[in-house]
């Protein structure tokens, strides 16, 4: 890795993206975590999914959802009609339950984890202390400091370390949590909206999912309030041979508003590890959700080997009018990506939408896009998607924009730009328009080029090598979709699109 | 997608008890055709009814029918369909100079056809070449459309190739001096109609190739072009069909450097009509245009029409175009599947594709899926997908000026088309073309 001293920032070029470009080095986040862990036994059936709904101390009613799940996903056969090309998954060839040693006895607050666990985060940047901010973020001196608190949730493989903020988000109204907690705390919110987007058996994985999920985050933001920090949820995997299913459920009562951010990161392993999540919002009259990703899963080596299927189940639904949800998505890591978060726009006028970059380099394939599913009248939606392929990497955008007869005077406009870089490598675009009433208008575009020469040229006649050039076209083509991640992934997002396409050139 | 779908596909209720399992709908299919044995296509036909039994028949979950009700297609039998009384638009193209071939219910008649000899050409009927055990044809005849089954298969291609009756056989070796006219007719109310044509364009040949005519109450037609170094081909169709009329086409094509192939279809109702076209460019600077026009009026019952496009670019520096547009109104289902693939090494490529849709009214639909699947870095390809109502505020301006909204209507929905239409490059054709779209729309205005 380049020292960045003694920058020489040159005519047109931001000084970040100079940094970020001179900052790129290969995965950062490979290394492992020495922990002694509680492993349930290999492989999923009926006591495990007792075993997980036991450890997490769940009342009844949520013991037999799990197991009705778990009873639907064992006549359900893996959806393969994605772009994606991987050996059968041994389902029961992996753990579905690994939790340190240390967690055995619930920390009553972050001071009491486990150093290690703490370590494990400071390391990442992730600030689990009150008084830190998220790393990284140096250009945000100028905000002033209560406008840059960051709540965060700590999943470390199938456990919630805690939460920060707890109480200053209590005096708010805002509950923000381990899902593991609120199951048992606020019954009543989990039982009226879990599985009310994505229900038990939506898809192979979600099912899955619903039936061993071990953590996650929840979150109840109280009518009128307007959340008072970002909230955000880092997983991340340790354990080998470990699956990690977290659930994460946000309710945005009437009126309020709530930015939500995450990211994750797993150590460099030769063998493969499942992630398969659930993401349900809920949005009722009037308030709006931000949900930004910056998935930094292991995405493989050089030749493909090790990294996380990534198979991610994500809805909002905008259950009544001028709901409004936006999902922001920085797609870098995984070795497989099945991840399409989609949009109910059910209430009249709600919005949706979906900005998102997808990066696969090396032997990574993604096969990732939206659904804006337009039910009610004068609903909004807006795509834009940028995919860059590299290496031998696949590339696919997937989307449906479906207008039913009810949804008149409703709007789609969809963008997919793909790029190329290198001649192995592919790129594809499959998106489905179904349009059932007059009165709406949709719009779909797609285009798909390689990193133009002239603007290549211009970089390395300024001095450029072709490594940082590249990096500096690319953030240029994803810039709309940058644009609207909140300040603090959006430095990491930029670095990271740098990171990911090292080795892509020459 | 239908995994994660609010409505999953998957929901869809299981075959009802007593439902034909789908080895037995094949059997049965095929039980009402009676198969030809052929001559110098006996190979290609026994090849295809074994592929047809490996793959079987479509079902509604399938992916590649997911807008389409295959079923009607399945059937043993079509509905019979009365023979329309004649239609008050004149046939088209009768003033120019062509050489015309009729087909009754798919049957080529030769007293009512025009004599077959042609400079520049060499023009045979499949019923009549096949008494052969050789033939020009013969490597041919299913070769472009057993290649076309990957990575999708399309049974009724192979069903078409096992049972085809009649069709043309048209070897092109230079430039005929005019075009060559397909005109259907109907005979029988219930025809099912499998024709299956053959064109072999030399190097440096060119023809124009020209079909319209109503074809049975059921249809299912092949057509295999292959294009040689240079070669042109122009294929414009503009098949009438009946109310309830349902038809399936394919058009299998391989083009070769430098040829280009030009393929525009006109279409204007029917039950349940599906277009395949399928075409692979293997020569470096080829150039292929797939276009169409559709207007569909669900007023006389159910109006449904589906075209399918796959384009493969499988060289370098070739130019392919698809330009889609229909127009639907009263409960119309308009469907565009389209998809250019350009294979690892076909740099150069220049890839377009349009589709959109004009709704006329709330009931209509459009339904699309525009796909790119591109394995070569330097390569420019876009698609575009656009569905709407009319421009209030264009057709404000043309009332504003004294049109009539009838006419106002007529010329907004002209120009929605225009784009397709340019794709024929026959000035004379085009004209042609856009008069009988003009006269079909004033009378549809003023009939209401």
């Amino acid at each position: 890795m380049t020292e960045i001293t003694d920058l020489d920032v040159r005519d047109g070029v931001d000084r970040e993206t100079v940094e970020t470009v001179q900052n790129m080095g290969s995965y950062k986040y490979g290394w492992n975590t020495e922990i002694e862990m509680d492993f349930a036994p290999k492989g999923v059936n009926e006591d495990i999914v007792r075993l997980i709904s036991q450890k997490n101390e769940e009342p009844e009613w949520m013991t037999e959802w799990r197991l009705d799940a778990y009873r639907r996903w064992v006549t359900m056969s893996e959806p393969r009609w994605a772009m994606l090309n991987y050996p059968d998954i041994d389902y029961q060839d992996q753990y579905y339950y690994a939790r340190p040693k240390s967690m055995e006895v619930k920390p009553k607050s972050l001071d009491e984890v486990d150093p290690t666990l703490l370590a494990t985060y400071e390391k990442l940047g992730i600030p689990l202390k009150e008084q830190m901010i998220l790393a990284g973020v140096e250009g945000a001196e100028e905000t002033p400091a209560e406008a840059r608190k960051v709540a965060v949730d700590a999943v470390f493989d199938s456990v919630s370390l805690g939460t920060t903020f707890k109480d200053e988000l209590a005096k708010a109204g805002v509950i923000f949590c381990p899902i593991s907690e609120a199951i048992r705390e606020h019954p009543e919110l989990v039982k009226k909206y879990l599985g009310s987007v994505v229900p038990q058996s939506d898809n192979f994985f979600a099912t899955l999912n619903s039936a061993v999920f071990s953590d996650g985050s929840f979150v109840y933001v109280p009518p009128g309030v307007r959340c008072p920090m970002e909230l955000s949820t880092y997983f991340r995997i340790n354990a080998e041979n470990t699956g990690q299913f977290e659930r994460t459920l946000i309710i945005a009562d009437k009126g309020s508003y709530v930015s939500y951010l995450e990211g994750c990161t797993a150590p460099k392993r030769d063998t493969h590890q499942l992630h398969a999540a659930v993401v349900e919002i809920v949005i009722l009259e009037d308030a709006e959700v931000k949900y930004s990703t910056v998935q930094n899963w292991y995405p493989g080596d050089e030749e493909g080997k090790g990294g996380i299927y990534n198979f991610v189940t994500k809805r909002a639904d905008c259950r009544e009018a001028r709901a409004k949800v936006m999902w922001t998505q920085v797609e870098t890591g995984s070795a497989i990506t099945w991840k399409y978060p989609s949009c109910i726009l059910r209430g009249e006028e709600a919005q949706g939408e979906f900005y998102s970059i997808a990066i696969a380099n090396n032997f990574q394939q993604a096969d990732t896009g939206t659904k804006m599913i337009h039910l009610g009248r004068n609903t909004r939606s807006r795509i834009v998607s940028k995919g860059i392929s590299a290496g031998q990497a696949q590339n696919t955008y997937r989307g449906l924009v479906s207008m039913h007869p009810r949804a008149t005077n409703s709007r789609n406009y969809t963008q997919c730009d793909s790029l190329l870089i290198g001649d192995k490598c592919g790129a594809h675009t499959v998106p489905y328009i179904e349009v059932k009433n007059t009165s709406s208008r949709v719009e779909h575009e797609a285009t798909t080029s390689k990193v133009d020469d002239d603007q290549l040229f211009y970089c390395r006649s300024r001095g450029m090598d072709e490594e940082e050039a590249v990096a500096l076209v690319v953030n240029g083509f994803c810039r709309e979709v940058l644009q609207a991640l909140p300040m603090e992934f959006a430095m990491e997002a930029q670095s990271l699109v740098a990171i990911s396409l090292e080795g892509s050139v020459g | 997608m239908s995994q994660v779908a609010v409505q999953t596909k998957d929901a869809t209720p299981q075959q009802s008890v007593g439902a034909p399992k789908p080895a037995d709908a094949l059997q049965a299919r095929l039980d009402a055709l009676t198969l030809p044995k052929g001559g110098f296509t006996a190979a290609a036909r026994a090849d295809a009814l074994v592929r047809l039994r490996g793959m079987g028949l479509p079902g509604p979950r399938d992916e590649y029918w997911r807008y389409t009700d295959p079923r009607p297609f399945n059937a043993a039998q079509p509905q019979p369909i009365p023979i329309a009384a004649k239609s008050p638009d004149s046939p088209l193209f009768t003033d120019l100079d062509r050489l015309v071939l009729i087909f009754v219910d798919g049957v080529f008649d030769a007293a009512a056809s025009d004599d077959l000899s042609l400079a520049g050409l060499e023009i045979g009927t499949l019923a009549q070449a096949d008494m052969q055990p050789d033939h020009w044809a013969r490597g041919l005849y299913g070769t472009l459309e057993t290649a076309g089954q990957k990575p999708v298969s399309r049974p009724f291609a192979a069903l078409n190739t096992a049972a085809a009756r009649d069709g043309v056989l048209i070897r092109v070796t230079g430039k005929p001096a005019k075009p060559v006219h397909i005109l259907h007719r109907r005979a029988s109310e219930s025809a099912d109609v499998i024709w299956h044509h053959v064109i072999r364009v030399e190097e440096g040949a060119e023809l124009t190739l020209l079909e319209t005519g109503m074809v049975g109450a059921r249809s299912n037609g092949v057509l295999e072009v292959d294009l040689a170094k240079g070669a042109k081909l122009h294929h414009i169709t503009a098949k009438r069909a009946g109310h309830q009329k349902l038809g399936i086409s394919h058009l299998f094509a391989r083009v070769e450097a430098e040829a280009q192939l030009k393929s525009f279809a006109l279409s204007v109702n029917g039950t349940l009509m599906r277009h395949e076209g399928v075409i692979e460019i293997v020569g470096d600077d080829a150039v292929a245009h797939i276009a169409a026009a559709v207007l569909g009026d669900g007023d006389k019952g159910p109006f449904h029409h589906d075209d399918t496009v796959f384009i493969t670019h499988a060289a370098e520096n070739c130019e392919s175009r698809q330009v889609f547009k229909k127009v639907l109104k009263n409960g119309a289902e308009g469907v565009f599947q389209g998809k250019i693939l350009v294979k690892q090494g076909a740099q150069k490529t220049d890839g377009y594709q349009i589709s959109q849709a004009l709704l006329l009214d709330e009931r209509s639909q459009f339904l699309a899926k525009p796909e790119l699947e591109i394995y070569a870095d330097d390569v420019k390809c876009s698609h575009g997908s656009t569905t709407g109502a009319l421009d209030e505020t264009a057709l404000f301006y043309l009332r504003s000026r004294g049109v009539p909204k009838d006419r106002a209507i007529v010329f907004l929905v002209l120009s929605f088309l225009a784009d397709a239409l340019e794709e024929i490059e026959d000035e004379v054709l085009r004209g042609q073309i856009n008069d009988r779209l003009e006269a079909w729309l004033t009378r549809r205005a003023n009939s209401q």
